[in-house]
This record gives C-alpha cells, structure tokens and sequence, in this order.
C-alpha cells in the first residue's frame, strides 16, 4: 500500500526559487493518526536525497496535513532542473510504499 | 477603521469572473489589490526584465480592473507589475495603464513605485553588513547581475497611497503588502492585516471555487473575515487556514518587512456556509529588512529533439544516450577544440526519468522515448554551432558498431532550437534598511485626456 492509496491528496510547488514544499492533505483524522505515526521523517529525506536535518516537517492535526520542506535539489530555473514548478516532486512521495 | 478590500485575483492575466468583481464592486470596497507577479515561473522574466503574461491579456483585465476602480472610487492597486516587478516592467504597465486612460476617456494620478536596486547599493550594504544570507543561499556575487529587485512591504505601498493616487503600480513587493497596507495604515489589527492579506493574495485560492478569482476580505481591530463572490463559491475554516500551506516553507510564520506574522494562535471559524472569520493571528515585530532577487545570465541553450520508437531503442535509451554522449564530446573537442569544461550537453529520456532525473524510483516500459538534448555554451553562436554539429549523430547514431545505422524522429526542421539566454537566480539574501523608503522611489503621473483640436 502506497501513501497515495490512503490520503486525500499529496501535493508539492516551489516555496520560491530555492526550496520545496510537499503537503500531504489526509483527510480522516484516523489516516493522519496512522501517518503521524508510522511515515518515519528519515525514510522521507532518504526518498528526496536530502540529509534529514535539511527536511522540515510540521504535522498539522487542525488540518490533518503534513507538510515537509526541503531545500530544492537544484535551484530553480537552473541548468540542471527539471521541473520549474517543482509540482512533480509530490509524486515520489505519493507512491512511496507503507 | 474596518477595512474592506476587494481582491480580483491571484494574479493579473489569470482571468477572473466579470459578474462577481461587479459585485465587489457594489459591495463598496476601500481599495481593489491585485498581484502582477512571482518567481513561480522561473528566472527568466526577472532576468531579462519582461513579463510572462501578454499584454493583450493584461490590457484586456486591466481595462475591467480600471473602469471597477472608476465605479468604485477608490484606489487600486498592483503589485510586482509584469511579473517581476522590475522598473522595466513598471514603465511596461504604466504605458499600458495610459493607453487605457486615453481610451476610456479617464484623468488619473498613478503612482509608479520602484524596486529595482542599482547593483552598488547592494554592495555597499553588503560592506557594512547589512546583507544577509537565507538559506540555502548563493554565494554573493553582483557584478554580473542583469536585475535585482528588493520586495517592498506596506510601508512603501502606504507611501504610494498618500500621494493620493488613482492607481498605484508597484514593482517588486511582497505578494502580501498591497492588500495590507491600507488595513495597516488604518489602524486595523497588524497580526489580521498580515495574514488576511496571505489569505486573499492569490484570490479565490482560499475558496472551494479556486478559478472564480474575486473576494473579499474585511479587516478591523481583532481580524479578518474573507468572502468569495462567484456564485456557489464557499469559503471554509478549511480551505481558509489550508492557504497558509502554499507556496511557504513553513506553515505558521511569514516573514514581512519589518518583522513576522505567527498564526500558530489563529481561530478560523465559520460565519455562515461562505464566509469565514479569523482571529488570534499575531505580528511579531523585528529588524526591518526587505527580501532581494536577483538574476544573472548563466549561458546560451540550444535544444534537439529525438523520438526513439524502434522498440529495440527504446529498451535501451539510457545505454544509448550515454555511448552518444561520449562519441559526441569527443567529436566536439576535435572538430571545434571545446574542452568539456567550456559547455554543457545533457540528454534528458521524456518516458524515462525527465522530470525526476537522480530521484525518479520507477521504471516501466515506455512505447517511446523522447530523447531531449540540451546544450548551454558561452555564446549563443557557440551553443548553436554544437546543436548543428551533434544534429546528424541524434538523428543516426548506433547503439552498437555492428548493425545498419537507425534513423529516429525529429518532430521538426530544423531539429534545433536556439533558446536564448539562461538565467538563473543569483540571491536569497536580506538587505536592512533604516528607512523603508530609502531603496525605493515613488514617481507620480497625471493623466489627462486629450482635448480634440
């Protein structure tokens, strides 16, 4: 089982030219409570590449969210990048086993 | 004083809906704010000093926007003109904004705000210690920088506002100072000024009717209340306080000239079935500093185009592209004496890993592969001269030395495109000021209609 199967929506954009943001929206308080639990902080840094003292995390129960933050891979617009919007980064996370 | 802005929509050139800005414009407004900008696109705009929208499409929404402000008597306001919000594209949006005035017969004062920052500023704010770096930050380089803007705040709109301006087109601001700045200079609550104006800056974002663009926010003394105007539009404590996720790293502070906005505190509660009030939201003041932004040129691109649909191929893109590779820089250090340092050729597989590169974790059978070849050398000439040299190689290059050579698909002649420049962003830095104004100018226009001879 996938993220994806159990949440709502997972979704990520540019949070300016320099950084990331993917916002898991899971929808029923029991899926958050089971993601806030077993969605382990490092197995998400290893997924993006990134050391995990560079990914924030905020857990939002008002909102059932959470959201992670990480310093784009490269910056945007670069020669390197990919994905201007950085919208697309979301999928690894959505598709990231359970 | 209660507040009421009227918020077209998240940006100029989107579109918004006709009917519901009428009836933002009956519901009696203080001041119509809308933003013309971000660095979402990419660094090209700020770079070259152009805007990403068409002026057709931002003549044609600026003249409703206009002839609303007319109706309504009151100011409106833009912020970050054409995209980057450079002095360039203020002047692009003024000239815009006149053309207009002659044709709808208005006399108008416009306030141009300024925010573009002479290089020499920024160093010499940098000598004295007054720039700072936010991570993860670029390292300082400025003398090759073709624009740098700094973000204005409230105070510098409030400054244009007080000229007693029609119309006030701002250049780079933060996408929240146009709307909090008439809420601020009243007297509203700073903690609800701040965040109302996160909430209503990009328009209808914050409802369940997102495309619809209008809303309204009414600020006073203990917060905000927001209201969508298209028809089935809602508001909800949900989708209102889920807008503090876009587009921010952190989800409970945002930092604003001259301090933060913390809404870890904040009540959203839900007046009736469309509107929602807000409460508890705090303004932390600090140093005054404003945000910089800034481009430079990072090369010349010519791109190629390949279609590998030989299925043989297409298996095998990656082994494909990576022995093309190795052909092609040597046959670009014979044949022109470029060194791998002096350019850069990437291949990307569209079916593969385009858009993930180094992250992508799936794999699967593509029925073809688009194989994307980008160059970036020194010069525009340079970058083309290696599109033209490696364009037969793309078109026929083996996958082994022992078969009959493949012909792929170009999808057009010629199959290289000359890009242009690329730009790239150049700063995450912070700059103090002592004065808010003192990076900024203000220059006031009066627009008359022209008496027929």
């Amino acid at each position: 089982m996938t993220i994806g199967d159990l949440v709502l929506k997972v979704r990520s954009k540019n949070a300016g030219p320099f950084w990331v943001t993917i916002d898991v929206f899971c929808g029923r308080p029991e899926v958050f409570e089971r993601l806030t639990r077993t969605l382990r902080t490092e197995d998400v840094a290893r997924l993006y590449q990134v050391a995990p003292d560079q990914l924030k995390r905020f857990d939002i129960p008002d909102l059932r969210v959470i959201k992670f933050s990480l310093p784009r891979p490269v910056v945007q617009g670069s020669a390197a990048d990919r994905d201007m919007h950085g919208a697309q980064y979301a999928a690894l996370l959505e598709e990231m086993s359970l | 004083m209660p507040t009421r802005v009227l918020v077209p929509s998240g940006v100029l050139g989107l579109g918004f809906d006709r009917e519901a800005l009428a009836r933002g414009v009956a519901a009696r407004p203080d001041i119509i704010c809308i933003d013309g900008g971000s660095t979402d696109s990419g660094p090209f705009s700020l770079g070259a000093g152009q805007s990403k929208y068409s002026r057709a499409a931002t003549k044609s929404e600026w003249r409703a926007l206009m002839l609303a402000r007319a109706e309504a008597g009151v100011p409106l306001v833009i912020g970050t003109a054409g995209t980057c919000g450079t002095d360039s594209t203020v002047d692009w949006m003024y000239d815009i904004t006149a053309e207009l005035a002659r044709e709808l017969g208005q006399e108008l004062r416009v306030a141009r705000l300024y925010s573009s920052q002479p290089a020499a500023r920024v160093a010499e704010a940098a000598a004295a210690d007054r720039v700072t770096p936010l991570p993860p930050s670029p390292e300082l380089r400025l003398e090759d920088l073709t624009n740098i803007v700094a973000l204005a705040g409230a105070e510098q709109i409030q400054a244009a506002l007080e000229t007693g301006a029609d119309i006030v087109i701002a250049g780079r601001t933060t996408d929240t100072a146009t709307i909090a700045a008439l809420p601020l200079s009243r007297g509203d609550a700073a903690g609800g000024a701040w965040h109302g104006a996160k909430i209503g800056e990009c328009g209808a974002l914050c409802s369940t009717n997102p495309t619809s663009g209008v809303i309204l926010v009414d600020f006073d003394q203990t917060g905000f209340t927001v209201e969508p105007l298209a028809t089935g539009a809602r508001c909800t404590p949900h989708s209102v306080s889920a807008h503090m996720l876009y587009e921010n790293s952190d989800p409970f502070r945002l930092f604003e000239p001259g301090g933060y906005l913390d809404v870890t505190g904040a009540t959203y509660t839900a007046l009736d079935d469309r509107r929602v009030r807000v409460e508890g939201s705090v303004w932390v003041p600090g140093r005054y500093t404003v945000k910089l932004e800034g481009a430079r040129i990072a090369g010349y691109q010519t791109t190629i185009l390949a279609i590998l649909r030989d299925a043989h191929y297409a298996a095998n893109a990656q082994a494909w592209v990576d022995r093309l590779t190795g052909f092609l820089h040597r046959e670009i250090e014979t044949r022109m004496g470029l060194a791998r340092a002096d350019y850069m050729l990437e291949f990307r597989l569209i079916g593969v890993d385009a858009a993930l590169g180094a992250l992508e974790n799936r794999t699967g059978s593509p029925v073809e592969v688009g194989v994307l070849g980008i160059i970036t050398a020194r010069t525009q000439a340079e970058a083309s001269e290696i599109g033209k040299l490696i364009n037969p190689f793309v078109l026929h290059y083996p996958l082994t030395d022992d078969e009959d050579l493949p012909t792929f698909a170009f999808p057009y002649s010629p199959a290289t495109t000359d890009r242009g420049a690329l730009y790239e962003f150049a700063l995450n830095h912070v700059m103090v000021l002592d004065d808010p104004m003192s990076a900024f100018r203000i220059e006031v226009s009066e627009i008359r209609t022209e008496v027929p001879a």
